[in-house]
């Protein structure tokens, strides 16, 4: 069985820790990690990485307003423009309050507001 | 023609102006007003969606405006004013402070205390000089921003961006999430301004080239941008002749620096910083008036909106004690960069001193493993720390403990690289 090596850098917080990471069969090493969220992001960057995706819905009851959204948990990289396509079939009424749920389930995350609209 | 006084006026409701509001209040101060040109609070925040805010203050990744909105709610539930579509004119050495709107007219305010929290303006193309007819496609990446993700619009199709900064980066990915094609990032500096993870998670995870040592040298286009043509240049960024190229685009978005709004500032006849082009301030951020304090992008440009509401509560609660008359320093020591530490803040340090002193500084160029030094006027080290990564584009922070400043005429702040 090959292992794999890859060189990353972890973007869970702006520390950005330059990290090595050996992948062994179901084995993996992570190095120079700075914390344990950097070891799981690593771990996740080989196996199913995630991304969080933040874009905008337009309000349909209010003049020339777009409420801000974000998955509430990361989904599948390779899935990113899928959810695009789907946060761009949505359409949101006002009032909004952050937190509040445009369209639950995609890939394992809600579509949320992430800002007011009176 | 309206006279109002007040206790506090803040100009600026963003992250800085919100938080000092915050912090004066909670320090004793109830009169307080937030002046705010735009029709709602949060100022940058509001138009930017992406996540990666709240991280240190919070412990949570947030997005700009739900973190607005965590400030908004404390303003709103302290029962703080805020002028809302009021543009300040002029700020007096004397705390007059100058407004109009359109259902007051001019309104003349005087307070014991002035807040600056202005923040930032983009660098424009015309400061840059890039040559070219004024086609239409050309847009600072903030102005690009706002109206992307607050009006809706999509602002081009295809795009090349000069500057790498957070901004730049944050804009890639933004319009290839929504079918733009981003064909090139130039930066012209030989390394990138912004956050690594922002190369990470705008740039390579969308397969986005990053040209360093190179700027865009000209506009193509009559009514429309039709391309771009950029180029290397060398260490003294001059165009290297013959390394030209043509990038075929509708649209340029420049992100090339913030400048902090400081018209006001040195209206008021307050002492700017040459490199920081924010007021010269000590540790509780009051510039060189009495009585006149300044925080976040105005004072300083700040990677990370933590810092600008530490720095907000710092000159929140010394607004507060000064309008107390809780202020007793008797003497003040000057804070000096050396070397590749580009600038030190807070410029002056008033003593006696009431807790450690944090000095926040940017190097002048990415470094490996550094020691920071903070060096009394004997050459003693006060207070040292290692960073395993300096870099311009993100602020350090080093403490000065109080006991350490007790007998200190100057401080030089400097650093040294580690094998």
């Amino acid at each position: 069985m090959e292992s794999i090596t890859k060189n990353m850098t972890c973007i869970i917080c702006p520390r950005g820790c330059l990290m090595t990471v050996t992948k062994n069969g179901s084995d993996i090493t992570v190095e120079g990690n700075g914390c344990a969220r950097g070891k799981a992001y690593a771990q996740n960057e080989l196996t199913n990485p995630v991304r969080t995706v933040t874009s905008v819905v337009a309000v349909e009851n209010r003049k020339d307003t777009m409420v801000s959204v974000k998955t509430s948990e990361p989904i599948p990289k390779d899935k990113i423009f899928e959810v695009m396509d789907i946060i761009l079939s949505l359409k949101a009424t006002a009032p909004i309050s952050v937190g509040d749920v445009l369209k639950a389930d995609v890939f394992g995350a809600d579509i949320v507001a992430t800002k007011c609209i009176d | 023609m309206k006279l109002i006084t007040h206790d506090l006026i803040i100009i600026g409701a963003g992250p800085a102006g919100m938080a000092a509001a915050v912090s004066a209040y909670d320090n004793g101060i109830k009169d307080i007003v937030i002046i705010e040109r735009d029709n709602a609070m949060g100022g940058i925040l509001q138009q930017c969606i992406h996540n990666g805010f709240g991280l240190h203050k919070m412990g949570r990744e947030l997005t700009g405006p739900e973190y607005a909105h965590i400030y908004e709610k404390m303003v709103v539930e302290r029962g703080i004013k805020v002028y809302f579509s009021t543009m300040v004119l002029s700020v007096g050495k004397d705390k007059t402070v100058r407004a109009q709107n359109s259902t007051d007219g001019i309104i003349t305010f005087k307070a014991k205390a002035v807040i600056l929290a202005m923040g930032c303006r983009e660098r424009s193309r015309g400061a840059l000089n890039i040559p070219g007819n004024r086609p239409a496609g050309v847009y600072s990446a903030g102005t690009a921003q706002k109206l992307m993700n607050c009006e809706g619009y999509c602002v081009g199709k295809k795009a090349v961006i000069l500057g790498s900064g957070d901004i730049g980066l944050i804009m890639a990915r933004r319009m290839t999430l929504e079918g733009a094609k981003v064909e090139a990032v130039c930066e012209i500096m030989p390394y990138s301004g912004g956050l690594v993870r922002n190369i990470v998670q705008c740039l390579e995870d969308y397969g986005i080239p990053l040209y360093l040592s190179h700027t865009v040298c000209c506009i193509h286009g009559k009514e429309r941008v039709t391309g771009v043509t950029i180029a290397q240049v060398d260490e003294n960024r001059n165009v290297v002749s013959g390394s030209e190229r043509y990038i075929p685009c509708d649209t340029l978005l420049l992100s090339c620096g913030l400048i902090p709004e400081n018209e006001l500032t040195s209206g008021a006849g307050i002492l700017i910083d040459n490199i920081t082009k924010g007021a010269v301030v000590n540790q509780d951020r009051q510039t060189e008036i009495e009585g006149i304090f300044s925080c976040g992008n105005v004072l300083q440009v700040h990677d990370l909106v933590d810092y600008v509401s530490d720095e907000a509560e710092k000159a929140g609660k010394g607004a507060a004690s000064y309008i107390k008359g809780e202020e007793n320093y008797t003497a003040s020591l000057n804070v000096l960069a050396k070397g590749d530490v580009r600038y030190v803040l807070p410029q002056k340090i008033c003593t006696p001193v009431k807790e450690d002193v944090d000095l926040f500084m940017r190097v002048a160029r990415p470094l490996g493993k550094v020691k920071i030094f903070a060096k009394d006027e004997k050459g003693n080290i006060i207070a040292s720390k290692v960073s395993l990564k300096a870099a311009p584009g993100e602020m350090e922070k080093l403490t000065v403990k109080a006991q350490a400043l007790e007998n200190t005429g100057e401080i030089t702040v400097s650093l040294e690289e580690v094998k």
